[in-house]
């Protein structure tokens, strides 16, 4: 019994990621992923999501209806216009997750009604990878792996 | 972080959307910052006004927003006079785009007061250990160190949060334990007026977000402790820091001596001075006024203009109210050929990058201006600025 137990609460962990909950709502998407952290003004072109900051990891991909996975943001507060921005023009990420949000990208993920959770209970660039199918729910704070390249 | 009732309603959308996001902005930084709960506060002061600053996006977001704010709130300095815009040479496409954001944010009931010194203007008179929400970091500074006033340096967004529910998270500043001195910054020379600017700007950069203790030689008036915060949260990120025997939480608390000590000398003061002094007789703007001028700093101004004239571009900032109080004084700086600016100041008015080396007496000018306007800067003293502008005809 207890070792089949062990298998199935694998599985489960695999799944469904406990996180806290910071902007509401609920998004899907592939993941995008980087241990740099992000300034939103000034990486990130607010027409095309694309990262146009030649010294990010992540320069030349667009975040757009991505699920965008980064440790936090730093920079200038007008960073959380930028995402405002993104939003409006359709190029947004369906969603976020942080180690540790701060105010900028909390603030603007809040306001451009983008789901972000932070704090998974896991260390999220092991066990998710880019190319997985993730769902962020930042009304419940939690996400889901729901496929996998 | 505990909520009230009538809050958990405003947080489930019963009063409409825009107090759904703004009580969510609170609640999230509330969160992430460990607050157990919101306090109320007295007024509010928002940042995030310059259309240079803001952008479209910005603006688009304000006027989504629909209600009234529950205390008195004012907003940061804009990118340039409402009134005199065009004197300033701005053009007309910025100048539209600038009147927009300041109409809505006055449709939420937001005083169009645009300024860095909100604690000169009636109604936003503080005492010892009131909450606040203002965001511009030498007006949180000056708010918490020379008043003894509580809060934590808002975002613009967080401000105009706090201002619409009337109330902010209790984290950071907000509490006695963050209050607490870290660093003495112990200075070994007499210092007056522009040294105080310069002192900022040497300590900011030393202590980044401490909150230090100054054990000073001289005596600051509140016009230098002015100067001196507004330098330290520009170069680092200091908001609050106390002095010795002067400002009024160390004379109530009675702190213990901070166990790191750094020691300032004047030798360090004068190298703010010295190292751009090349730029001595080719600026080609003098800007005063970092932070916004008081009446009594206009009348220093008022008084060594006497009688001269300035052959170069000359830039006095001031919030419209102090401008409006300050009877006879504005003509007689106007006199001299200087220009008197309400709203609007030289790091965030893009009317300052059509020049190419600006004299300031602002240990926070100076660490600005570079960098936000592309241009040079030299650090100087309110009689070498006058001079530098004089009539050498």
């Amino acid at each position: 019994m207890l070792p089949l137990k062990n298998v199935l609460m694998r599985q489960v962990i695999e799944i469904r990621i406990e996180c806290r909950s910071i902007s509401k709502g609920e998004g899907k998407g592939p993941v995008l992923s980087t241990k740099d952290p992000i300034s939103f003004l000034g990486t990130v072109d607010p027409e095309t999501g694309n990262i146009i900051d030649p010294n990010h990891e992540l320069h030349g991909k667009c975040i757009k209806d991505s699920i965008l996975i980064f440790p936090y943001g730093k920079g200038s507060t007008v960073g959380s216009y930028v995402l405002y921005q993104l939003k409006k023009n359709g190029c947004a990420p369906s969603g976020m997750i942080n180690i540790d949000s701060e105010p900028i990208v909390a603030v603007g993920a809040i306001i451009s009604d983008i789901p972000l959770v932070d704090r998974p209970n896991v260390d999220i660039f092991k066990v998710i990878v880019e190319g997985d199918e993730v769902i962020v729910n930042g009304s419940e704070g939690y996400l889901e792996i729901t496929g996998s390249k | 972080m505990y909520l009230t009732r009538e809050e958990e309603n405003i947080l489930n959308g019963e009063y409409g959307t825009t107090l759904q996001k703004a009580i969510e902005i609170l609640v999230a930084l509330g969160d992430i910052y460990g607050a157990d709960s919101l306090i109320p506060i007295k007024s509010a002061q928002i940042a995030g006004v310059s259309y240079k600053t803001i952008g479209d996006a910005g603006l688009e977001w304000i006027s989504s927003l629909k209600g009234t704010v529950k205390v008195p709130s004012v907003l940061n300095p804009a990118g340039m006079d409402l009134e005199d815009w065009a004197g300033m040479g701005i053009p007309e496409s910025f100048a539209i785009k600038q009147k927009e954001i300041i109409k809505a944010y006055s449709e939420l009931g937001i005083r169009v007061e645009c300024t860095c010194t909100p604690y000169y203007l009636q109604g936003f008179d503080l005492s010892l250990g009131e909450h606040i929400a203002w965001s511009e970091s030498s007006a949180v500074s000056y708010a918490n160190s020379v008043i003894g006033a509580r809060t934590n340096r808002e975002g613009g967004p967080s401000a105009l949060s706090a201002a619409l529910i009337g109330k902010t998270g209790n984290y950071g500043f907000h509490l006695d334990q963050n209050r607490v001195p870290t660093i003495s910054v112990n200075v070994e020379c007499d210092i007056s007026s522009s040294d105080y600017g310069a002192l900022g700007y040497i300590v900011g950069k030393m202590i980044s977000n401490k909150v230090p203790l100054f054990n000073l030689k001289s005596n600051p008036k509140k016009v230098d402790l002015k100067s001196l915060g507004a330098a330290m949260a520009a170069s680092g990120s200091v908001a609050l820091y106390h002095v010795k025997n002067v400002t009024p939480e160390q004379l109530h608390m009675n702190f213990d001596t901070p166990e790191e000590t750094i020691v300032i000398e004047e030798e360090q003061i004068r190298e703010v001075y010295e190292s751009k002094a090349s730029f001595k007789n080719n600026c080609d703007i003098v800007a005063l006024g970092c932070p916004h001028c008081s009446v009594e700093e206009l009348e220093e101004i008022a008084s060594l203009l006497e009688g001269k004239t300035v052959n170069k571009e000359f830039w006095v900032c001031t919030s419209r109210e102090v401008a409006n109080n300050s009877g006879d004084i504005i003509s007689r700086i106007e006199k001299s050929g200087a220009k008197v600016l309400c709203d609007t100041c030289m790091v965030v008015s893009p009317a300052s990058e059509n020049y190419r080396c600006m004299a300031v007496n602002s240990g926070k000018a100076f660490n600005y201006i570079p960098g936000m306007c592309k241009i040079e800067s030299m650090y100087a003293t309110l009689e070498e600025c006058i001079d530098e502008a004089g009539d050498r005809n």
